[in-house]
């Protein structure tokens, strides 16, 4: 088990399975919010759901509605537990900002290196409201 | 680096000012830290893409900004909502559908904002100024303000562009600094036989082909003619802010921050060079269509972004020329900005309009919201921005063509086309 330093962009506490994005992933056009699943056909990960799930990704990408689809997500609760980020998106950070502050549901969204991390690993992120936050990695084939 | 705050913001940010100034001026520190702003700056306008309903949540937000008692504190204009307020007929939605999405306009309304549900602000009296620092959403909108008029604005989008107006201020950061304004790649139009002729396809596909050459940098383009109206601008514009993510680009000679190549550069050495060939326009402007010339189709859609009182005079006259004076076969429906709608109708030049099957359509666009009849054949356009989101959007097959075939297209039914 490794904890990793990470910079806090929206609060909050969540655990649960990785689900590492090759490719940064619009919510915008490429997320259902009624399912949670990844819709945008370009994407290589299409069909699969990120619903409770810890999202890893390069960075965001696309509309700025984004920020409207991924809050929309969190209040339906098909939204993934946390967003792990190797650079800053401002408008996956304004969704969680909205949607915490509309519906006191939170979903981290912190930035640090995401090399190593794998899909199914058990990744654990606390982010507190001083910017500062942790991101510790079970890897899968370490888990009992 | 941290972001420093003004007396004001803090007096803002702890409540003095209300609560929802308040709440706009959490939301807005937390993006401006995001995008490592430094401070904040003053803003004279904006413009709120946030009134199209992307779902409860947004109206959620809005209301919390109503129940707070929030005003915007600049002169703030609203972009397309999903609902035609002046001509509801239109919109194929059951009435409890439609009731959050006219709710979401109207609330916004009450906070002040102008219900001017455009995506062409700046055809209206809330045009800015060269150097005016705003805060705009809306793609094309920005690329326009950016470019065209030298306003300053970065890519706003929903919830933080209505901090922004709340608040009256935005991030020091990105297209609002000098800095980060010149171009840095050089696209080049190279073997035009000339004289090159200014057409509305040349603009279009120059504009699909820049958006996809300079990714999240600043173009400058050499080599285009000087423009026949800043329609070509606005097309050109929008076409590369759907294939790309656009918000500046600059043409020598045409622009107001491009009087010479140079001073687009900012006297520096442009990081990569792009070459744009008499190929490659054809190429893109093929690609545009999904159908081949002589496809039936179900109607024509004009007017995105939103048509200017210029185009309007331009597709009266197509419609007044001999050869297509009979009723179209097919409908044209037109977007428009409710104000230059109401111009027209002022001087008389819409009367009969309808009943020759053309449909006018105000406060949202035909590619977001359902008015089409049918949608099971193709649909010509003149929009470079429509043919690249309907297919998408609305699952239609489309054919591009210049005003004056989509006209003529009409009159048959099926996509006709002189050579571009």
């Amino acid at each position: 088990m490794v904890s990793r330093r990470a910079r806090s962009y929206a609060i909050g506490d969540a655990v649960g399975a990785a689900l590492v994005l090759s490719q940064p992933l619009s919510f915008w056009g490429g997320i259902d919010v009624e399912t949670g699943r990844i819709i945008d056909h370009s994407h290589p990960d299409l069909g699969r759901s990120v619903t409770a799930a810890i999202l890893v990704m390069p960075a965001g990408r696309g509309s700025s509605s984004s920020s409207s689809v991924f809050a929309e997500s969190i209040r339906r609760g098909t939204g993934p537990a946390a967003i792990v980020l190797a650079t800053s998106d401002p408008i996956l950070t304004v969704g969680a900002l909205v949607a915490h502050s509309l519906y006191g549901v939170s979903c981290p969204v912190v930035v640090c290196s995401i090399e190593g991390m794998a899909t199914g690993d058990h990744l654990q992120v606390v982010a507190s409201g001083d910017g500062e936050a942790l991101v510790t990695v079970a890897p899968k084939s370490q888990r009992p | 680096m941290t972001l420093e705050l003004t007396p004001q913001d803090y007096s803002l940010l702890h409540g003095e000012h209300g609560e929802a100034a308040a709440f706009a001026m959490q939301i807005l520190v937390s993006f401006a830290d995001a995008v490592g702003a430094t401070s904040l700056l003053d803003i004279v306008g904006a413009h709120i893409d946030g009134c199209l309903y992307h779902g409860q949540v947004s109206l959620d937000f809005v209301e919390r900004f109503v129940a707070g008692g929030g005003r915007v504190r600049v002169p703030t204009t609203l972009n397309v909502g999903a609902i035609d307020l002046i001509h509801p007929e239109l919109i194929r939605m059951s009435h409890p559908e439609q009731a959050p999405a006219r709710r979401l306009m109207r609330a916004h309304e009450e906070l002040g904002c102008v219900p001017s549900f455009t995506c062409a602000p700046y055809q209206t009296v809330f045009r800015p100024r060269f150097g005016d620092q705003v805060a705009w959403g809306e793609s094309n909108a920005i690329v326009f303000a950016n470019s065209v008029i030298g306003a300053r604005t970065d890519r706003y989008g929903d919830f933080i562009d209505l901090c922004c107006a709340i608040t009256g201020r935005a991030p020091a950061w990105g297209l609002h600094l000098d800095e980060n304004r010149r171009a840095r790649v050089l696209v080049r139009l190279t073997d035009f036989a000339p004289p090159v002729q200014a057409t509305d396809a040349l603009f279009v596909a120059v504009g699909l082909l820049v958006g996809v050459m300079a990714g999240d940098r600043v173009p400058v383009i050499d080599g285009l003619p000087p423009p026949r109206s800043e329609d070509q601008l606005k097309a050109l514009g929008a076409a590369g802010a759907s294939s790309g993510s656009l918000a500046l680009f600059h043409i020598v000679g045409v622009t107001p921050e491009a009087p010479t190549l140079q001073e687009a550069l900012g006297g520096a050495c442009p990081e990569q060079l792009f070459e744009i060939r008499p190929v490659d326009v054809t190429r893109a402007l093929q690609q545009l269509s999904t159908v081949p010339d002589g496809t039936g189709i179900d109607a024509v859609c004009l007017g995105t972004p939103h048509f200017s009182r210029n185009e309007w005079n331009r597709l009266l006259t197509a419609l007044a020329h001999p050869s297509t004076s009979a009723r179209p076969r097919v409908p044209i429906y037109v977007n428009t900005g409710r104000a230059t709608l109401k111009l027209l109708e002022d001087e008389g030049h819409l009367d009969g309009l309808r009943e020759r099957n053309v449909i006018a359509v105000t406060d949202t666009c035909t590619y977001l919201t359902p008015i089409l009849k049918r949608m099971d054949g193709a649909v010509m356009t003149n929009s470079g921005k429509w043919a690249h989101y309907a297919p998408g959007n609305l699952g239609v097959q489309v054919a591009f063509g210049e005003l004056e075939d989509c006209v003529a297209s009409a009159m048959e039914g099926r996509v006709v086309r002189s050579a571009w």
